[in-house]
């Protein structure tokens, strides 16, 4: 690996995040926070949902808001860098291998997944409370939960962004992220699919639900969550997956 | 220490259309594998290219659309691999020790690939802390570089709304950002007005004179006759000639071509031709034509036009080329680098 070569793409998507800040804010945070307004004060205020169900909702909004933006912010560049403009080939002509091209752009994603989902919760919290009952008594865990679902994030958008065309940006957001979402137990504990126990099954493959479910372990644990265990292995797993997936892909574009 | 290029029986199949990396562009079909329900038709990009290119040297692969050029320019620069044979750039072979050979090599691609959300002048300078130069050190050639090519007045401009000939000379100056050993240039003249490509050769040839190795692909035959110290005709990703243009241009039989129609096709007025002092080859070529390879070209004109008269054959159609790399093409593929 080459360090200088690595530490420059990171300080270019840096500069080109900075130049766009405005605009990433608005893609980041619009539209969490109105779900955070809607289903936390408005649902919550107007007696249709009970108070607690405010710290239930912080979570989900939370994973909800790193998942997205660290899929937007891996997968779209290389769908865009990728197409025939070919922007990323000066990139992939550093004297480095390009594998670690690939890698720059999931570590740009996880550190912006991250800081999503920590700038989300005094958002969150500003809009929701009184009420919130958030507990960080165990804040390693919490920091290793929110690593592992910011990587899964960018290795998601990895795997993604370098397995779909330009054409099908659309189809890629109806056919694969929002089914994630409204199935990722965002909105919802896991636990509350009990009377759905097929559902319940099925969703566990959406690795969306670890995520909200190993946040809501360390950030509400009143609630009744997944083992943090299963949180793990699913999250390190699914990891693992698409980083894999993702560089293949990634070669296959690269490379001729 | 400056590098040069080889390679041996370079091949290239292509399964499905060439990607991006490759140029795209048009090839020759091979025969259809018959595996499997729905054969998908080979493309054969390079079928056996062998060169050695001595560092320093201005080296061309001239070629018409879709010979292989861009491909092999693809293979050396790491951005294609080769279905079979190797490449070497100085020392290091390309497909084995990638890293080494990047460090060597700068690229301009057929088409310009600018990194759009930057500016110019952070396009010279992330490309050349890519290349781990020093700030100060690529802040000053990034400075230089934009000067010598006339963009200094929108270093600071998102290259986005850049005119094509402006992407074009930035493509270039990133190449050389770095100071490459070897130097690609994929059609590096492609959309660029005829006082700019003055500029670029001029650079080329100044880049070339501190002992850089340049490779450059184009299908301008002026351009590799001016230019290039060697060159190598490519069809069909072979290489069909290759040599100075001096000595490529030496090799057409007499260097004159007389490109003549008739009203009729008549093997017997060719048979005729052959006879005229100077003619050193005739082939008939479609819709009643014939070209004629000689040592001579206007004087030979009415010769060809009495004996059309004496055999009551109209002649059509006369076309008088010079000895140039044009001739050659035509003599070895019977098409025009044009067409």
């Amino acid at each position: 690996m080459n360090y200088k070569a690595f530490m420059a793409m990171l300080a270019r998507d840096v500069r080109v995040a900075r130049r766009n800040i405005v605009a990433l804010l608005f893609q980041t945070f619009l539209q969490p926070l109105m779900f955070v307004f809607i289903f936390g004060r408005v649902m919550v205020g107007s007696g249709y949902m009970p108070p607690s169900y405010k710290s239930l909702l912080l979570p989900g909004i939370m994973a909800l808001s790193m998942v997205g933006t660290g899929i937007w912010a891996v997968a779209m560049p290389l769908i865009g860098e990728f197409q025939f403009t070919r922007e990323i080939e000066d990139r992939l002509l550093a004297p480095m291998d390009i594998s670690w091209v690939a890698i720059e752009k999931v570590v740009a994603g996880t550190l912006q997944a991250l800081a999503a989902g920590l700038m989300v919760i005094p958002f969150a919290w500003l809009l929701l409370r009184p009420g919130v009952d958030l507990s960080l008594h165990r804040p390693i865990l919490f920091a290793i939960v929110a690593l592992l679902v910011a990587v899964f994030s960018a290795c998601g958008g990895l795997a993604l962004g370098c397995s779909v065309e330009q054409t099908h940006i659309g189809l890629m957001f109806s056919l694969v992220v929002a089914p994630m979402i409204f199935f990722g137990c965002t909105y919802y504990p896991w636990s509350a699919l009990d009377k759905f126990p097929v559902m319940q099954k099925i969703v566990l493959v959406n690795p969306l639900v670890y995520a909200s479910e190993g946040l809501r372990a360390t950030l509400v644990p009143q609630f009744p969550h997944l083992s943090l265990l299963a949180v793990f292995v699913a999250l390190f797993g699914f990891n693992a997956l698409f980083l894999t997936v993702g560089l293949r892909q990634f070669h296959k574009k690269a490379v001729s | 220490m400056a590098a040069g290029i080889r390679t041996n029986e370079l091949r290239k199949v292509y399964n499905t259309a060439p990607p991006l990396a490759a140029g795209g562009g048009g090839f020759a079909f091979a025969e259809k594998r018959s595996k499997g329900k729905q054969p998908k038709p080979e493309i054969v990009a390079l079928n056996g290219i062998s060169l050695d290119i001595h560092s320093g040297e201005i080296f061309c692969l001239l070629g018409p659309n879709g010979a292989g050029k861009s491909t092999t320019v693809g293979v050396l620069t790491t951005r294609v691999k080769p279905t079979a044979g190797q490449a070497w750039i100085g020392e290091h072979e390309v497909w084995k020790e990638q890293s080494a050979v990047k460090r060597l090599i700068g690229v301009v691609a057929q088409r310009p690939n600018l990194d759009f959300s930057l500016t110019a002048r952070e396009i010279l300078a992330f490309h050349g802390a890519y290349f781990g130069l020093s700030s100060h050190e690529r802040n000053n050639r990034a400075a230089s570089l934009l000067e010598r090519f006339k963009l200094t007045d929108r270093a600071d401009q998102i290259v986005r709304g850049f005119s094509g000939g402006m992407m074009q000379r930035l493509s270039i100056a990133r190449a050389m950002m770095h100071d490459p050993q070897v130097l690609f240039l994929d059609e590096p003249s492609a959309g660029l007005d005829p006082q700019t490509r003055l500029l670029l050769w001029e650079i080329i040839r100044e880049y070339n004179r501190s002992g850089k190795t340049v490779l450059l692909t184009t299908h301008n035959m002026e351009e590799a006759d001016a230019l290039c110290q060697r060159l190598a005709i490519v069809d069909h990703g072979r290489i069909i000639a290759l040599g100075t243009p001096t000595e490529l241009k030496a090799s057409v039989p007499g260097g004159y071509l007389l490109r003549l129609r008739f009203g009729q096709h008549s093997p017997d007025l060719l048979q005729r031709f052959q006879a005229l002092s100077g003619v050193r080859e005739v082939r008939a070529t479609e819709n009643n034509g014939a070209d004629l390879y000689a040592d001579r070209g206007g004087s030979l004109v009415s010769e060809v036009a009495n004996l059309a008269l004496a055999a009551n054959i109209e002649l059509c159609d006369v076309h008088i080329s010079e000895p140039s790399l044009e001739n050659l093409f035509l003599h070895h593929t019977g098409r025009s680098l044009r067409e």
